[in-house]
């Protein structure tokens, strides 16, 4: 019993994770559903009355009372996790990326699940926050119901169906990503 | 009750995701830096998997628990609108280290921050269904 307890409260492998996130697609599929995380914004856009104004919120968001409802557990499952199954909160980065992120002023990479010098309320009301949360979070919603779909419906589900429209948007994933990652994100880090 | 069945499989999720750390803003800047087979790893096993079950399912045409085939919807092909939508994704994914699901994971982890990227990720997704007509598809 200890050992499985230890084990759970060691970061996880990829092996693991990845055996596990292709389980929940089968499971969501099996139950006549589909594995798809992004589709979320759009049921709250239509639950908050979007569908008055829009067209494209206009349906029945009850239907997707399963896809709300899985994705509150995520929360839930966020919460258990960091409350008694993560005895430290460093994250295995690799050292040159420890290296990458100090030269942009990233005083401690790898402790906590995030930079404290990003991800906190005095950073959120400057514009460095404005733009990594406001901006960032705004092109995640709206580039993902553009490409009709993010890293579950794409990159999991679709290629796992083989899709080309999928392939062709994780293709875009990447251009977004690197351009971001190496021309944009070094002027941003640094403001 | 019959939804319960959601939650619980939500709550093995966003375990599963800060478990092996794919919730974190590090991963997914390591991973477009490509300095760790992490990230890799993750999607690349569930995408082998997640290939051989869509093939079993397609084979055997196997139903869903309510007795109907299980369908999996076709993706109609384009170029522009999966590239370009794919692209602004990518930039807001970087930059926030976080995709839709992990956004509300962190949520649960404590990041309140985070709330601030869902709310601009929800506005988004509004202006995105006002002027979608205009766009190239």
């Amino acid at each position: 019993m200890n050992s499985i307890i230890e084990f759970i409260q060691q970061p996880w492998p990829w092996y693991v994770a990845g055996t596990i996130i292709a389980l929940v697609m089968f499971t969501l599929l099996y139950f006549g559903n589909s594995f798809g995380l992004s589709a979320n914004f759009r049921n709250m856009c239509s639950m908050f009355g979007g569908g008055r104004s829009c067209e494209f919120f206009d349906f029945d968001w009850r239907k997707q009372t399963w896809n709300l409802l899985f994705l509150a557990g995520t929360v839930v499952g966020g919460f258990i996790a960091h409350q008694w199954l993560m005895p430290d909160a460093t994250i295995a980065i690799s050292d040159a990326t420890i290296a990458d992120l100090k030269e942009l002023g990233i005083a401690n990479p790898g402790v906590g699940i995030a930079p404290e010098e990003v991800f906190s309320f005095e950073t959120l009301f400057s514009l460095k926050g404005i733009i990594i949360f406001v901006v960032g979070g705004f092109l995640v919603g709206f580039g993902t119901r553009y490409a009709g779909g993010c890293t579950s419906g794409h990159a999991i589900s679709g290629l796992s169906d083989l899709q080309p429209a999928s392939l062709v948007a994780v293709i875009g994933f990447f251009i977004g990503g690197l351009i971001m990652t190496y021309l944009l994100l070094p002027h941003i880090l640094t403001m | 009750m019959k939804f319960i069945k959601y939650i619980f499989l939500g709550i093995l999720f966003g375990i599963t995701l800060t478990k092996a750390e794919v919730v974190s803003w590090y991963r997914i800047y390591e991973m477009f830096k490509f300095q760790s087979f992490h990230m890799y790893g993750v999607i690349g096993t569930a995408v082998v998997l997640g290939i051989i079950i869509t093939q079993i399912i397609k084979r055997t045409k196997m139903k869903a628990i309510s007795g109907d085939p299980i369908v999996i919807p076709a993706k109609k092909f384009s170029i522009p609108r999966y590239l370009i939508g794919g692209a602004i994704f990518g930039l807001g994914w970087a930059m926030t280290g976080a995709c839709p699901g992990p956004m509300f994971i962190l949520l649960g982890n404590g990041v309140f921050v985070i709330l601030v990227a869902i709310a601009a990720g929800l506005f988004g997704t509004f202006v995105y269904g006002k002027i979608k007509h205009k766009l190239p598809h």
